[in-house]
């Protein structure tokens, strides 16, 4: 497992590279200067022209790239053309505000959307399921902003129960981390219903209550474990994108997270900071996915025997649970 | 025994009737369809949840009516007095769970007496009994072959040494070599534990090979019943069950083609008024597409035609019992 790990790791480098090379030509077709925005409107061409000349602005864009990533191996990602600090530390400074958005509302999702997928599967069409196919879609159909919006008058407007903007408290997380997990929770209860209905059909759900078990045991013992699996992708998924940055909310809710950090680096045509934040989120992606994956061979005995020899599972495994 | 749903009822099991002694083994013959596995399922009452509905008849269980039982009263039946072995053991098990545990399930849920080590010790001399060492009872069932699958869903099923087993062709997934095993297998459980066994099948082999009685099923109705030895030298025949033995093809004979039964199963969304067989029968006459035929029997061989050469006997009620 260990060694199937690593090499997950080394193949996230090619993907690095790949995210590095395509951001960096696009950032180079884009219109504007960037010596011309960090010397702003009323600085004459002879210095704009040294500006380029000393930044290497001049030179081809092989060469630009090259210099880039041979720098970015010794840890020098570069410096914001806007503020001028490291964006390694500028996006380390954000990176919480997002880290924290995405883990309160992917928790939600998960806690909520499963159990409801559940009961949605087991008692199908009750006024339970059918209430809960109309609230995800409600959640779906809608977009995030209007929820916090909405959240925000209810609950931090009238009521006062919550800060309305802000990153300061666990109280200022409440609202936003609600409203980002909408999605994500009607897509957890979709996906755990249409599994679990898939699961409970299935023959081996038969022979567990031939066995004599009670429908609860059936459930929890038998269909829950095997429909888990679709359901983590999708959770780790939108888990990647949450950590991605939710520039809207972030955006409504005033939160200085990575979303805002990245939409506000294009605009300015700060390539340094662009394409540093957006390599940090394809590593972030492929972390989680990693770990997903590795989940994955926790659930399904099938899987593992995939990624490693399947006696040296059933020994060493065991050994070490 | 009906299976209702938007499109259509499906009349799949009328009037079956059939006991089965203690020690005892019947057979059920059929071709697919038939109702075989309906007739099962009535039995552990796992039928199709909404869809699947026992709308009249006596499941008798050592004296006791299970169809008016509860559905708490039935988990304590499954597994521990009635269990059924599945036709496929590809997905009968759990994959995604020991197959020890699978096995020791069964123990928790009835023996609830049991300390964990007697379980375990219990589950490990099942293991070996049916000839897997105990020591795999870690692995999962992708790890194990379809014959040492269907041995371990064998082995869910008698764990608790249950009064009556059905199993629902436990060898049709299976290739003949280990067919035989379990077959015997079976046999030797039903003389040890003295277990009462009801065979599904649609192989006139496993019935001769295992069976002390057979009842012949065609769509969702007994046509015949008696002993193997009735049913293989019987003086006389249901048409469908002559049919059935038409149909083997002769090994001795240079034949070049096989003679099937003329026509399929009757749709089973219609209720016929005469015999079911009627319109496939070679001797059918106007009065069997009318009236339903009477039971004929002779010494406990009985047979649902009204040509039959039996003397006529009275129906019995719709009772299943040990």
């Amino acid at each position: 497992m260990f060694k199937y790990i690593l090499k997950r790791l080394v193949m996230l480098i090619p993907i690095i590279l790949g995210i590095s090379f395509l951001i960096f030509f696009v950032m180079s077709l884009s219109p504007g200067d960037p010596a011309r925005i960090i010397l702003g409107e009323y600085a004459t061409q002879e210095d704009v022209e040294a500006l380029r000349e000393e930044m290497g602005l001049n030179d081809s864009l092989i060469v630009q790239y090259a210099r880039y990533i041979f720098k970015a191996i010794r840890g020098d990602l570069g410096t914001s053309y806007q503020t001028g600090q490291p964006v390694i530390r500028e996006i380390l400074e954000r990176f919480p505000f997002t880290f924290k958005l995405a883990i309160g509302a992917v928790m939600i999702a998960v806690v909520l959307g499963i159990p409801i997928g559940i009961i949605s599967a087991v008692k199908q069409y009750s006024w339970i399921d059918n209430l809960s196919m109309v609230v995800s879609m409600i959640l779906t159909s809608m977009p995030g902003f209007w929820y916090g919006l909405m959240l925000m008058i209810i609950f931090a407007l009238n009521l006062r129960w919550f800060p309305s903007t802000g990153a300061s408290s666990f109280k200022h997380y409440v609202l936003p981390c609600i409203t980002l997990s909408c999605n994500t929770f009607a897509l957890m209860i979709r996906t755990t219903r249409s599994t679990m209905l898939e699961e409970i059909r299935q023959d081996y759900v038969r022979t567990a209550k031939a066995k004599g078990a009670r429908a609860m045991r059936v459930i929890a013992k038998h269909s829950l474990r095997n429909a888990l699996l679709p359901v983590i992708t999708v959770a780790g998924m939108q888990f990647g994108i949450l950590l991605g940055g939710a520039v809207v909310i972030e955006s409504v809710f005033s939160i200085p997270g990575l979303g805002t950090y990245v939409v506000n680096a294009v605009k300015l045509k700060d390539t340094p900071s662009v394409t540093a934040a957006i390599m940090f989120i394809g590593v972030i992606g492929g972390v989680v996915n990693l770990i997903v994956d590795v989940l994955y061979t926790y659930i399904d005995p099938r899987l593992k025997s995939r990624y490693v020899k399947p006696k040296a599972v059933s020994r060493s495994e065991k050994e070490a649970a | 025994m009906e299976y209702r749903t938007d499109d259509a009822t499906v009349y799949a099991v009328n009037g079956v009737s059939f006991n089965v002694g203690k020690g005892e083994s019947l057979g059920l013959i059929g071709e697919t369809g038939a109702g075989k596995t309906s007739i099962a399922l009535s039995i552990m009452r796992l039928l199709p949840d909404r869809i699947g509905v026992i709308t009249g008849g006596k499941i008798l269980l050592d004296g006791t009516d299970i169809t008016a039982a509860g559905e708490s009263a039935m988990c304590d039946i499954r597994g521990e007095k009635v269990s059924m072995i599945f036709q496929d053991p590809m997905t009968s098990l759990n994959p995604v769970m020991e197959v020890g545990d699978q096995i020791e399930e069964v123990l928790l849920l009835h023996r609830p007496e049991m300390t964990v080590e007697q379980r375990r010790k219990k589950t490990d001399e099942i293991l070996e009994m049916i000839g897997i060492p105990a020591e795999r009872k870690h692995e999962y069932p992708h790890q194990f072959s379809g014959g040492m699958k269907q041995r371990i869903v064998i082995a869910i099923a008698l764990a608790c040494e249950p009064m009556l087993l059905l199993a629902d062709e436990p060898t049709t997934a299976l290739d003949v070599t280990i067919q035989a095993q379990v077959l015997e297998m079976m046999n030797g459980l039903k003389e040890k534990l003295g277990t009462s066994i009801v065979l599904i099948t649609h192989d006139f082999g496993v019935v001769a090979q295992t069976c002390d009685r057979v009842a012949v099923i065609y769509a969702g109705e007994v046509v015949e019943i008696g002993t193997a030895y009735d049913l293989f030298e019987g003086e006389d025949h249901h048409p469908y069950t002559q049919g059935l033995f038409g149909s083997i093809p002769n090994m001795n004979v240079d034949e070049e083609r096989l003679h099937p039964i003329e026509g399929l199963m009757p749709d089973p969304t219609i209720l016929a008024k005469g015999c079911s067989f009627a319109d496939r029968c070679p001797y059918a006459q106007e009065v069997c597409f009318r009236e339903k035929p009477h039971c004929r029997e002779k010494n406990g061989h009985r047979v649902f035609c009204r040509f039959s050469k039996y003397p006529e006997a009275d129906r019995e009620e719709d009772v299943e019992y040990e």
